[in-house]
């Protein structure tokens, strides 16, 4: 089993690695390939990857970056991702990266990719739109042709053209990656005395900084092996976290809430490797299935609009499903579509008797004191009831 | 420096202004009391009132209710409301006002608000909007469409961006059609854009005189009482005999060399919304410098129109579309928010810019250091930041502001001798 703790290690090393030396290793290996990075949520990476290009998953600095000059640009009430992603930037950090893709997900991101085009001229940065009005039959041949110009963008960076059947392979590959991403939750679930959500959340990260192929074979292994791992259950109540879709919380704090006495049985963390529900179709157009699967079958999620269900039922789904016990609101710091969305999430699982906290991180944390007692308080709440 | 003077423009145009919007406060009321007119929930930023105009149908915006409410001091009680039901401290103040309103049934005047015949939100850049709309069906129970606008991620909008807006556009007028159970009136459709396409001209011309000296009215405080009946009365006849009455008393103060101070010493253009809780009070830290604001680009958030665009009664469909992806600020990039600042320093002659970062909004105020950055190391002119916020009052620090203020004038008055000396 020392094999599998390490590979925790490795993927623990790799997420929070900003000289992303990994990726420089690829494009090392690549010469003629470029590397793409996107700023969360969501990007079709399938896209990405048919252009012969590694997609990379930017998710900010993380708790090892010092902000020196970006607090200038983005000043008070901001989150943090929008500031350690600037400062990477502004710190040399993302020469190994050609391009940079922004979606419509909020307005601080938003005018982020405008002020890194400004900063970075020799960066290709571009923004995804994507639809807000999947009732509209209008909205899946927009996002075709939004794609389209995507490949077009790329075809222009990287001199290759993207093929039909490039497309299918690849779309082929990050179906089964999304298949293993479910099979890890599904295992997690059921057993979460085996997998700790810290172990499975950074096996999943890991999947931004490598090929979809190799992130396969990683997750294909450490699903073999994962049921042979030995431990006991522990008493502790199930929890869904929510809120944590795009900036992520500190390692330490995922790690802590679990020790005060919570299994994670299910989360939204990097949700943007997990984003459809369903296998995207690989027969057809391939650029219109995947516009299709984005506007019909994706997650919901709070930085996606869809006014045919209330995003609330996703989440009372996913509570169901795993079977849990309460929500754990994880909520980054000036995180506005989060915390719109907390009020009405609130106001379901009150009516429906489910227990929930409200927790608050920032990229950089470092005392826990207060989060520690806040989540003890809670279980205990729970336990004792 | 002398005491701070009430400056500002008052002529007849104000008093039919007022007239205007209470007339809409009335027609809200009748709509609650009776059921009609039909009314819908509408943005402001990029909003398609010539839509609501063919059904005979009234807006009710979120948006104009807030602002007023905050001017007149009394945004806190209704934003504390919304907080205890969970809405967080830092996020956009218009939102919580509204909703605490409807909480503890607040409204802007005696009369009533009528319950929205459908929710209709355009969204055209703001996020947030989305979400407050998405709430507002929810606390109401109406209808909600979601007209998703393409962001202009480009210099200008695409085919498909165009189409994908038009084909929306044809589906709230089916939604319409159900919901007031009146007919799509075409010809009523096109008169309405071609009003628009009045109204925008006779603003534009309003807001070109602005680059006189003196200027015959302040482009941000002066202008936001225009923008009312703006955004109220666009698309109809009301609005084209405001807008012709406005240009023309305009017009005649620019013949009589009228200005908004005696003198005007500093011209400004400032970026950002305006503290509405403070309105006087900051309208007066200007007006003691006899600071003008010649070009603002937070009056341009219910369309672009200096620049040349407007509606086209020909294309109407195609220039509805146009308008809500192309013609806001708040749809266009931020990089082209900086273009839109340059040309206004340039083409309005202006000494400095005021940026006013609000708390509440991101749209606006995401990255307001990076364009201080690019307008006083690239375009090397002369920058004032200050923060506060739109709605909530608790976030104006008077002395600072002002602290702040008379340090750029008085830098901004000893560069001016300098210069005048060498
Ligand atoms: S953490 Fe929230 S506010 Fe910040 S960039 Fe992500 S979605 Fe936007
Ligand atoms: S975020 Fe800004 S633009 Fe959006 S609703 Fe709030 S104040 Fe208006």
């Amino acid at each position: 089993m020392l094999t599998f703790e390490r590979t925790f290690e490795q993927c623990q090393e790799l997420i929070t690695d900003l000289s992303f030396e990994r990726v420089h290793r690829w494009k090392n290996q690549h010469p003629d390939s470029k590397v793409i990075g996107y700023f969360p949520v969501y990007a079709p990476a399938e896209i990405i990857h048919a252009a012969d290009m590694l997609p990379v998953g930017l998710n900010g600095g993380g708790d090892r970056l010092d902000i020196q000059y970006a607090d200038a640009r983005f000043g008070s009430f901001i989150c943090s991702i929008i500031k350690t992603t600037l400062e990477l930037g502004l710190t040399e950090h993302l020469k190994v990266f050609d391009g940079i893709l922004f979606s419509s997900i909020c307005d601080s991101a938003r005018n982020l990719c405008f002020v890194m085009k400004r900063n970075f001229p020799d960066l290709y940065v571009d923004f995804l739109h994507l639809p807000h009005n999947p009732s509209s039959t209008a909205s899946v041949d927009f996002l075709t042709s939004e794609y389209r110009r995507l490949i077009q963008e790329l075809e222009r960076i990287g001199g290759k053209q993207i093929t039909d059947a490039g497309l299918q392979r690849a779309i082929a590959l990050y179906n089964r990656n999304r298949q293993l991403i479910r099979s890890l939750y599904t295992f997690r679930a059921q057993m979460p005395h085996l997998l700790r959500a810290w172990e499975s959340y950074v096996l999943v990260r890991a999947g931004n900084f490598m090929p979809v192929e190799e992130h396969n074979s990683l997750l294909e292994e450490s699903l073999e092996q994962l049921p042979q791992r030995s431990g006991k259950p522990r008493d502790s109540i199930r929890i869904v976290v929510e809120g944590a879709f795009c900036e992520q919380p500190p390692l330490d704090l995922i790690k802590l809430v679990e020790d005060a006495g919570c299994y994670l049985v299910d989360d939204d963390f990097v949700i943007g490797q997990s984003w459809f529900v369903e296998d995207v179709p690989v027969d057809g157009d391939p650029v219109h299935a995947l516009a299709e699967s984005y506007v019909n079958r994706s997650v919901y999620s709070s930085v996606r609009h869809d006014f045919r269900a209330p995003r609330w039922e996703g989440l009372v789904d996913k509570v169901k499903r795993s079977r849990a016990d309460a929500v754990l609101f994880l909520i980054a710091k000036f995180c506005e579509p989060a915390y719109f969305d907390y009020v009405l999430f609130k106001k379901q699982l009150e009516k429906l008797g489910v227990p929930h906290l409200l927790l608050e991180f920032e990229e950089k944390q470092f005392t826990f004191d207060r989060v520690r007692t806040e989540v003890e308080t809670f279980v205990e709440s729970l336990v004792f009831d | 420096m002398g005491e701070a003077k009430h400056t500002e423009y008052r002529g007849s145009i104000h008093q039919r202004q007022k007239e205007l919007m209470l007339k809409w406060y009335e027609r809200l009321n009748e709509a609650a009391e009776t059921g009609t007119p039909p009314t819908a929930s509408l943005m402001i930023s990029g909003n398609c009132i010539e839509l609501l105009e063919a059904f005979g149908a009234v807006p009710i915006y979120p948006e104009v209710n807030a602002l007023q409410l905050a001017i007149r001091h009394q945004s806190l009680e209704p934003i504390l409301a919304a907080e205890e039901m969970g809405y967080a401290p830092d996020s956009c103040a218009y939102v919580k006002a509204d909703i605490g309103c409807y909480l503890k049934g607040i409204t802007p005047t005696s009369g009533k608000l009528p319950k929205p015949d459908l929710v209709l939100c355009n969204f055209v850049g703001c996020n947030t909007y989305v979400k407050w709309f998405e709430h507002t069906a929810e606390l109401t129970g109406s209808k909600l469409y979601v007209l998703d606008v393409p962001f202009l991620r480009e210099q200008d909008p695409s085919q498909a961006d165009i189409d994908y807006v038009i084909r929306q556009l044809k589906e709230v007028v089916t939604l319409l059609e159900q919901i007031t159970g009146r007919k799509f009136d075409y010809d009523r459709f096109v008169e309405a854009v071609r009003c628009s396409a009045q109204v925008e001209e006779l603003w534009s011309q309003i807001k070109h005189l602005a680059r006189r000296s003196p200027s015959p009215f302040d482009a941000y405080f002066d202008a936001i009482t225009l923008m009312g009946p703006l955004y109220v009365y666009r698309a109809t006849p009301e609005g084209v005999e405001f807008f012709s009455a406005a240009l023309e008393e305009m017009q005649a103060r620019v013949a009589a060399h009228q200005g908004v101070y005696d003198q005007e010493k500093f011209r400004l253009v400032i970026e950002g919304p305006p503290p509405y809780p403070y309105f006087r009070t900051f309208r007066d830290m200007f007006a003691k410098w006899k600071a003008c604001t010649v070009a603002s680009t937070y009056s341009t958030v219910g369309g672009l129109w200096e620049f040349g665009a407007r509606h086209d009664p020909d294309h109407p469909f195609e220039s509805v579309a146009l308008h809500m992806l192309s013609q806001n600020v708040t749809n266009r990039n931020y990089l082209q928010r900086y273009e839109q600042i340059r040309r206004y320093l340039e083409e309005w002659n202006a000494d400095g810019l005021v940026i006013h970062f609000v708390k509440s909004c991101r749209l606006f105020s995401a990255g307001q250091g990076d364009m201080r950055d690019y307008v006083t190391k690239t375009l090397g002119i002369p920058t004032l930041y200050i923060e506060s916020d739109l709605e909530d009052p608790r976030y104006f620090a008077e002395a600072q502001t002002r602290n702040r203020i008379d340090a750029f004038f008085e830098t901004l008055e000893h560069s001016k001798l300098t210069a005048k000396a060498v």
